[in-house]
């Protein structure tokens, strides 16, 4: 059971095999035994799981249950969950517990009858690519308990990796669900903004923030996706498009799919066995039927700079609020208002948070504003604009995730630049708002590579189903880490 | 003094009458307990999200409409950054470069009689915005208190340009404009409540000078006595500083109705850098012609065109013609009257209107809207009035009879009480003879060349009749039999 697929517990739970109580049981033991080791989750409630198996019991019994009823899941812990405490990674949402569900949690928990098993832990604010940011400690990588899961949604990579979860959700703002899911073996999808909504789940970068799942396949990821999307009215950006069914179209076959190769992708910057694992998934995908066709994205070397403006500036505002004055934490001795604010957010927030905040009002400042905010939203348009000349001569994107497989914890944490480019192939696709996936490919020394699927926008369908295809012929996403 | 020019321009906040709040759907009623009308997204929960009210956007078209603006096809909300505990998220939303309403112009009349001219006012702009909560300083011992409930109410910032050039101006500019938004129900006008409150960028220039000199802002003026002590205040103090050789620096100042001054907030020097950008969490607003032409549709007719129509349809002056349209209630009143009057009457309607029944609702202090009087009696007794039935002064009796509800009609209350005016030239010549029989005296001193014994007669020959013979016809008489 712990390695079964959602497909299969789906299975298990409706021919009462198993009840969903004993599902989560079963998980809640594993997470007690090896949460310690890993850090990948910051908050279990077990009678609050148990509450939720119990009535998605009770719907398999009455007949009312869905594909997913019954499933236990992790929820990255930047989505505001009723109930339970949400902190998001940071000192200053320690002790806030939420008293709304965001939606995408109130569709997995109301409408889906999936349970979730508890928070996971993250980058601060979603702001970093190792999990070394957030004020709970960093996560451990399943496959080398010295290395990074990578990050942001670092903690919900590592406990489906060393499955502590069947599945769970992430968020990706320039990376944060493709590059953890590389770093630990697992597909992640990241939909195009505006398809699922945003609505209780914690600001990084707003234009850039959209959540996704993550899990063993992507059969997993398109059965979970159908319970996160939808048109949300509060959410302005969500978008309103027909609801579709993101497993009808997995089994397509790949017969004259045209995977474009991005020049930019193939060039330096990348770990040479990476590249190696890389171009062997490619070739798999040739005999599956496709053709390759390389393309341009003469831009994409200014993703990273340009994210790195617009991202913090639109973080420095949406941190704004965690002022001490409402909830969470605030200092303990001040004199005065002005003394309130700096003390709760000079002790509240940590290192990387601080760096980017300053960044953000920096170049948000009057005088500034047009040389790096506008500017950087001009390189953005740009971007966008390679994509679609890009997608006129082909249907896929290709490339790594990752330059490199998962490093050793510490190893970049002292110089922001080095783990900024940890995210150089991932950026690029936040910024143009498509959808982006990360499959497994192989491994380099014993660590997982990541093969990056970029697809036009709306075509989660179609990234599934090329990923699906791939993981019908290949079985590098059903390796699983051994864990001490 | 003399050699001094006054230079004005107001920015006004009007609370725009909607249900619920600009981006959630929590109710903008005033008076509630503290913080009882502040849901999440008010109280800048995390991950909570903005939605655009659209009743707030229509009044936005409206007011654009009504000034004969351009109503911009696509505008953009900014956020306006800075920490205030009354300010949950940090920032506010508002439209900084594209705003809603662009342009327009109001016509005023200013001042009265021989003295009264009109002018016209441009406007820069006009755009949504939020406003903030309360900050309660009192009552805490040593803390300060927050209330939210009106954070969030919708506002239009409208922005006039310099053109004001007194105090008298400025009074009428905001008088008019607070007539207008009340006028197209954008806003309740409550000034005690804080519907309606202006600021006024005051500077001085030597007549002649064609650049404007230095401004000093003065915030928050909530009454239209405040805000010509204000500027008058204000103007004097700047006067003074520059004829004693000092500069005037550019600031925001208060206005203490307490003692008539205005003190210094802070100076140029401390302003904000607010870094502005716009709202990732809102799409552009995007107003189709369609969307106005549908709002245009709804606008009642407007003050302006109104004011024309009374003077050429109904040849009523500029200056009666803008005081009928003060407000809706009262160009109601006015109109269902002349309906009953019949045009040829507008004249005597308007004065009744404006004169009589003014009077008597100021003296009790009621709204039109709540007269004793309905404009079907008051049409009634001018009917009266002008087919001889009843004198002037016996319609002031009557009127004062329909005031106290002693009957339905003037004809009624002139019927029951017999008012009826005595135009029988037997009945009143038989009257005549008595009065000069009685009063020899008089006739002597008339005789004698005593015009004012002649009045003396008419006073006697009208109290011999109860006030109810026709005074021409008295007139008349009193003169033939005087002169036989």
């Amino acid at each position: 059971m712990i390695n079964a697929s959602l497909k299969q517990l789906s299975q298990a739970l409706a021919a009462r095999q198993i009840s969903s109580v004993e599902l989560s049981t079963l998980f809640l033991d594993r997470i007690e035994r090896l949460n310690p080791t890993l850090n990948a989750f910051v908050t279990v409630d077990r009678e609050k799981s148990l509450l939720m198996a119990r009535a998605a019991d009770a719907r398999i019994a009455a007949g009312t249950a869905g594909p997913l009823t019954g499933i236990p899941i992790a929820q990255k812990d930047i989505f505001c969950a009723e109930g339970w405490t949400t902190t998001c990674g940071s000192k200053m949402l320690a002790n806030f517990v939420s008293p709304y569900d965001a939606t995408v949690i109130h569709k997995m928990h109301a409408e889906a009858g999936l349970v979730s098993l508890g928070k996971t832990n993250m980058d601060e604010f979603a702001m970093g690519s190792s999990n070394e940011t957030s004020f709970f400690g960093p996560v451990r990588n399943p496959w080398d308990s010295s290395r990074v899961p990578g990050g942001s949604s670092g903690g919900s990579a590592a406990a489906v990796a060393a499955r502590l979860a069947p599945a769970a959700t992430g968020t990706d703002t320039g990376g944060s669900i493709r590059q953890p899911a590389a770093l630990c073996n697992l597909t992640g999808l990241k939909p195009t903004y505006g398809v699922v909504s945003r609505y209780g789940m914690i600001a990084f970068a707003s234009s850039l923030d959209q959540a996704g799942p993550m899990a063993a396949s992507a059969e997993d990821c398109a059965l979970l996706l159908n319970t996160m999307v939808g048109f949300d009215e509060r959410d302005s950006t969500s978008l309103d498009r027909p609801v579709e069914d993101y497993t009808a179209g997995l089994d397509k076959p790949l017969n004259g799919l045209r995977i474009g190769l991005p020049k930019e992708f193939f060039g330096e910057g990348c770990d040479a066995e990476v590249m190696a694992a890389v171009r062997a998934a490619i070739a798999e995908y040739e005999k599956l039927g496709a053709t390759t066709v390389e393309v341009s994205l003469p831009n994409s070397h200014l993703s990273v700079p340009a994210y790195y403006v617009i991202a913090p500036a639109e973080a420095s505002s949406n941190l704004s609020r965690f002022d001490g004055a409402r909830y969470g934490y605030r200092a303990p001795d001040y004199a005065n208002l002005e003394q309130m604010y700096e003390k709760t957010r000079a002790q509240g927030f940590g290192a990387e948070v601080k760096r980017r905040i300053m960044i953000g009002a920096y170049v948000l400042s009057h005088g500034y504003y047009d040389a790096y905010y506008l500017q950087a939203q001009r390189i953005r348009r740009l971007i966008a604009d390679d994509f679609v000349a890009a997608f006129k001569q082909c249907d896929v994107i290709m490339g790594p995730t990752s330059p490199s497989t998962a490093f050793k914890l510490g190893e970049k944490a002292a110089d922001p630049v080095q783990m900024y480019l940890s995210d150089i192939y991932t950026i690029a696709v936040n910024l143009a708002g498509l959808p982006g996936m990360s499959v497994p490919c192989g491994f380099v020394g014993g660590l997982p590579v990541g093969l990056q699927l970029i697809g036009n926008y709306f075509a989660e369908g179609q990234l599934l189903n090329v990923a699906h295809r791939y993981q019908q012929a290949t079985d590098w996403h059903q390796r699983r880490a051994v864990i001490a | 003094m003399n050699q001094w020019e006054v230079v004005i321009g107001i920015e006004t906040h009007a609370q725009l009458a909607t249900v619920s709040k600009i981006f959630s759907g929590a109710s903008t009623a005033f008076g509630a307990a503290p913080n009882t009308q502040a849901c999440a997204v008010d109280l800048a929960l995390p991950g909570v999200l903005p939605v655009l009210n659209k009743k707030a956007v229509e009044c936005a078209i409206r007011f654009g409409l009504a000034i004969g603006a351009e109503v911009a096809p696509k505008s953009v909300f900014a956020r306006k950054n800075y920490f205030y505990p009354d300010l949950p998220k940090g920032y506010q939303i508002s439209q900084m470069d594209l705003p809603v309403v662009v342009g327009g112009n109001i016509t005023l009349q200013v001042g009265q009689g021989d003295k009264a001219y009109e002018k016209v006012v441009r406007l820069t702009r006009a755009h949504l915005e939020e406003d903030a909560g309360k900050s309660l300083h009192e009552d805490f011992q040593g803390k300060s208190g927050i209330d939210l409930n009106r954070a969030g109410t919708p506002l239009l910032e409208i922005v006039s340009e310099p053109d004001m050039r007194s105090s008298d101006e400025a009074v009428a500019y905001a008088k008019s404009l607070h007539a207008l938004v009340q006028w197209i129900g954008i806003c309740d006008g409550n000034m005690q409540e804080g519907s309606f409150r202006c600021d006024a960028n005051v500077s001085v220039r030597p007549k002649g000078q064609a650049e404007f000199g230095t401004r000093r802002e003065i915030k928050n003026l909530n009454s239209f006595r405040f805000l010509k002590e204000a500027i008058d205040f204000e103007v004097q103090w700047q006067i003074n500083e520059i004829e004693e050789g000092r500069r005037i620096v550019q600031a925001t100042v208060l206005f203490d109705p307490d003692t008539g001054e205005t003190r210094m907030m802070r100076s140029k020097e401390d302003a904000h850098d607010y870094r502005y950008f716009p709202d990732p969490d809102l799409l552009p607003l995007v107003i189709s012609s369609e969307w106005m032409a549908r709002v245009q549709g709804e606008l009642p007719e407007l003050p302006g065109q109104m004011r024309e129509r009374f003077v050429s349809e109904l040849g009523l002056s500029a200056y009666d013609a803008s005081a009928l349209t003060a407000s809706q209630e009262i160009a109601g009143f006015f109109q269902a009257t002349v309906a009953g009057a019949g045009k040829a009457n507008a004249k005597p309607c308007a004065n009744w209107v404006m004169v009589d029944l003014a009077a008597r609702l100021n003296k009790e202090g009621k709204d039109i809207a709540d007269s004793p009087v309905s404009a079907t009696q008051l049409a009634g007794l001018i009917l009266r009035i002008a087919d001889n039935t009843i004198s002037n002064n016996i319609a002031k009796k009557v009127f004062e009879a329909l005031w106290n509800g002693e009957g339905a009609s003037a004809d009624e209350v002139i019927d029951k009480q017999g008012l009826k005016q005595i135009t029988d030239s037997g009945a009143i010549a038989s009257l005549v003879d008595e009065v000069l029989a009685a009063n020899p005296a008089n006739v002597a001193e008339f005789k004698a060349g005593k015009e004012k014994a002649f009045n003396a007669l008419v006073g006697q020959v009208m109290k011999a009749a109860k006030g109810k013979a026709n005074p021409q016809q008295v007139n008349d008489l009193l003169k033939q039999k005087l002169a036989g």
